[in-house]
């Protein structure tokens, strides 16, 4: 059965190229603009993993990730942050949200993939 | 132009013109924080997205403008007219950044330069190192050690109650390790609660992973990188490829090293006297599943040991003359036979003794005769190497460059095969060579590398071995084939035949589409010999190609000469064995196939035609035909032909028996092999019945045939 797959960025440039990279692996990419967005999204399809970014408006990452683990259908999915910084502080308070694991911008389509093989094969 | 960098550059036009609006609002509303979100999200975006798409002096120009509202944004900075103005010029330079990767324009370099030194004074001054450096992706490349140096390791993955919390599923990791080499897996189930005290959302169990793998350490630690601070992870070494000491720690030790017992507990339980395992457990210094880890841990480690010794050095192997090995299988094969006849007469004599006797040598004689069947298995290897000799030396001798490789060579062929096998590859590679493989210039006029390859390999398939040799030369042009085969007169001119029967004419014999006889191949006594040479001992020859690619001759060879797998059948009170591998299905002949023929010799099966062969008349077999008769449906190389037998008995394995000299020739029978009650019953040569009966007939049985019903 096809992993579903959600791609919430507000730049439609980096919403394409995870499309375009993990479409091509076989998993199914829906996409949103932003934590609203997203949120409205999965009320429609049931998700595997999420990729999100961290800087969106309306609700950023921490919001989404948040929201996404109190309730109850996606306390369990994997979440990945998409981050620019490489220093500790967004990760860690991602993580503290509930976020499974993280990749730094920018990022080659492999890392991508391999991340999201990582995290529901 | 990329489609990626098209969407970048039109997203990047669009915050550009957003953000010279927001930054015209700002200036009037200094403290409105969404106004500097949006600000800060479109600079990031820019840097992002510029990095990732290759814009990267894009993103580097924006690197530091983030920075500097990253700062406004904690409110360590605030926003002014200079700033606003320093980043609307920004923006223009940006802009021109843009533009010049569409064709327009130029970049001011000093002019960037500039405003990045005007941003970088802003950032306060205890914090310069705010501008991290290159951004880090991942901690290692997945580069494979070059040497192959195998290690093995000891991987504790201890997850802590609330791993689940953040969406990990250990399964996956431990997926991961599998994917890096020999492994073993314990899962530790001691710590999980009674299940009313259970709590499902709570992981309560841990791994011990044995792995043996060439990845650097580095790489192991990786597949742990989003779990760090949610488990306790410990790598340990516990062995080297290279180290070869005594035996590798006892369980003792191992639980000792792991810190499971202390050293108390190891001498306390040593200085008794029975197994180790057991008695730790006992103890209760240990549980089940601990000592079961660690003898995991040791066999794991004697095993990949053993594989070490094994293919390296042969010290531990030893020579037999080929007469011996055939004299024990001989003898092998006698008791297999009077085995047979001993279950048969137990049978009959009712003796709850003899039967279990009966049984019990049935079990014995089968592993010795499996045994004994395997001693003859040697990997074809030894007769690739051979030919790396060969290849070099033609090539250089037709001034043809090839690259010569060999797959599959571990794979395990009865000696009598390999034997046999040498002229017919030896052949095979010689037409590669020559006629398959182009000069050098002319695979560069084709747009081929000049280097052709040609690739021997091997490999396991159900009961056969296939051997192929695959080169990338010139192919088969059908159209050629037929025309040569029309002026030799090996078919007639109007005959319709497939690609893959064209193709198959080569192996006819007195063929050669060859333009020059060299002194290597070419004098037409080539294809047809290896074809008969492997269909002699029950194996087939397949061709495909595709012309300006290459060519692929395929081998199908029987795993083992010594045992056939048959259809047992009588004609006329005596026995016949068909090899199984050709059989395709029994039925009737009935009055009613015979009316309907009138007197050709073709039955009607489901929806296809079958010509069949009357044994009983080709062998001159007395006595009365029965009134229902059957047949024997076989298939070789898709053609379909049926034998008409008295009876199917049914399956029926066993030795088989050379013909020896006197009987050697004879046509249609490849050997023998004496039944339980000691009866002879010759094996019969599906090959060549085919011919003999003159396939060619029944080929015109088919044509006409159709127009019949």
């Amino acid at each position: 059965m096809t992993k579903n797959i959600l791609s919430v960025d507000d730049s439609a440039s980096i919403r394409q190229m995870v499309s375009f990279t993990l479409e091509k692996e076989g998993y199914g990419v829906i996409e949103a603009s932003d934590g609203n967005d997203a949120l409205a999204r999965i009320q429609t399809k049931m998700i595997d993993l999420v990729i999100t970014d961290l800087h969106m408006p309306n609700m950023d990452g921490i919001g989404l990730i948040k929201a996404l683990r109190a309730d109850s259908q996606y306390r369990f999915t994997p979440i990945v942050m998409l981050t620019t910084e490489s220093n500790s502080s967004k990760k860690d308070e991602g993580r503290r949200a509930g976020a499974t694991g993280w990749i730094v911008k920018p990022f080659k389509p492999e890392q991508l993939v391999a991340v999201v093989k990582k995290l529901i094969g | 132009m990329d489609i990626p960098n098209q969407v970048y550059l039109e997203e990047a036009y669009e915050l550009l013109s957003e953000l010279e609006d927001a930054l015209i609002e700002v200036e009037q509303r200094p403290d409105d924080k969404d106004l500097i979100d949006r600000i800060f999200r479109a600079m990031h975006t820019l840097k992002g997205s510029g990095a990732m798409f290759g814009f990267n002096d894009i993103a580097e120009f924006t690197h530091t403008i983030e920075t500097v509202y990253d700062y406004v944004r904690e409110y360590k900075l605030t926003v002014n007219k200079y700033l606003v103005s320093l980043t609307l010029s920004a923006c223009d330079q940006i802009k021109a950044m843009l533009d010049v990767f569409q064709g327009r324009g130029t970049v001011d370099e000093s002019e960037v330069n500039s405003i990045t030194d005007e941003f970088l004074k802003l950032i306060p001054g205890d914090d310069e190192n705010a501008l991290s450096g290159p951004i880090d992706s991942s901690r290692s490349g997945s580069n494979k050690d070059e040497g192959g140096h195998k290690v093995t390791y000891r991987i504790r993955f201890i997850p802590h109650e609330n791993l689940f919390k953040n969406g990990t599923n250990p399964l996956l990791l431990l997926n991961e390790l599998r994917a890096f080499g020999e492994n073993r897996i314990i899962c530790h189930i001691q710590n999980i609660p009674d299940l009313r005290d259970i709590k499902p959302e709570s992981c309560f169990v841990s791994w011990d992973i044995i792995l043996t793998t060439s990845r650097e350490i580095n790489e192991i630690r990786d597949v742990f990188i989003f779990v760090e601070g949610i488990s306790d992870i410990s790598i340990d070494v516990i062995d080297e490829a290279d180290i070869e000491e005594q035996d590798y720690k006892r369980i003792g030790e191992i639980l000792f090293d792991r810190g499971d017992i202390t050293l108390k507990d190891l001498e306390l339980i040593l200085s008794k006297q029975k197994l180790i395992g057991e008695m730790f457990v006992e103890s209760g210094a240990v549980d089940q599943t601990q000592v079961a880890s660690a003898l995991v841990e040791q066999e794991h480690i004697r095993t990949i040991r053993k594989k070490n010794r094994t293919t390296g050095d042969n010290t531990s192997s030893i020579r037999v003359a080929s007469d011996k090995l055939d004299s024990l299988v001989n003898l092998v094969g006698e008791l297999v036979t009077v085995q047979a006849r001993l279950i048969q007469f137990s049978a009959t004599q009712k003796n709850p003794d003899l039967t279990a006797i009966a049984e019990e040598v049935k079990r014995l004689s089968t592993g010795l005769r499996d045994n004994a069947m395997g001693i003859r298995m040697m990997p074809i290897g030894t007769t690739f190497a051979k030919f790396k000799r060969l290849v070099r030396d033609l090539s250089t001798e037709l001034g043809k460059e090839i690259n010569f490789t060999t797959e599959g060579a571990e794979t395990e062929l009865d000696k009598t095969v390999i034997e046999k096998l040498g002229d017919p590859l030896i052949h095979l590679i010689r037409n590669s060579i020559d006629h398959g493989v182009e000069s050098p210039d002319m695979r560069t006029a084709a747009g081929k590398p000049p280097q052709g390859s040609i690739r021997l390999s091997a490999v396991h398939s159900g009961a056969s071995v296939l051997i192929s040799v695959h080169d990338d030369g010139a192919g088969l042009d059908a159209d050629v084939i037929k025309a040569k085969a029309i002026d030799k007169g090996i078919i007639s001119p109007d005959v319709a035949l497939s690609e893959k029967e064209i193709f198959e004419l080569i192996l006819a014999p007195g063929f050669s589409t060859a333009q020059n006889v060299t002194c290597v191949s070419g004098r037409g006594v080539g294809m047809d010999v290896v074809v008969s040479n492997i269909e002699s001992f029950g194996g087939s020859v397949f061709i495909s190609s595709k012309k300006g690619l290459g060519t692929t001759i395929t081998l199908k060879l029987p795993l083992t000469l010594a045992i056939i797998d048959g259809l047992l059948v009588t004609i006329g009170g005596d026995y016949f064995v068909i090899p199984l591998g050709t059989v395709v299905e029994c039925v009737e002949l009935s009055k009613e196939d015979k009316r309907r023929a009138h007197g050709r010799h073709i039955a009607r099966v489901r929806e296809e035609i079958i010509p069949y062969i009357y044994l009983r008349k080709l062998f001159c077999i007395n006595g009365s035909q029965p009134k229902i008769e059957q047949i024997v449906i076989t298939e070789i190389n898709d053609r379909r032909v049926g034998f008409v037998v008295d009876n199917v008995i049914g399956q029926h394995q066993t030795v088989i028996k050379n013909l020896g000299k006197v009987l050697k020739n004879v046509e249609g029978v490849s050997g023998a092999t004496i039944m339980g009650d000691g009866a002879v019953s010759l094996i019969l040569d599906i090959n060549k019945l085919f011919l003999l009966a003159g396939i060619d007939e029944s080929k015109n049985f088919t044509e006409k045939a159709v127009g019949m019903y």
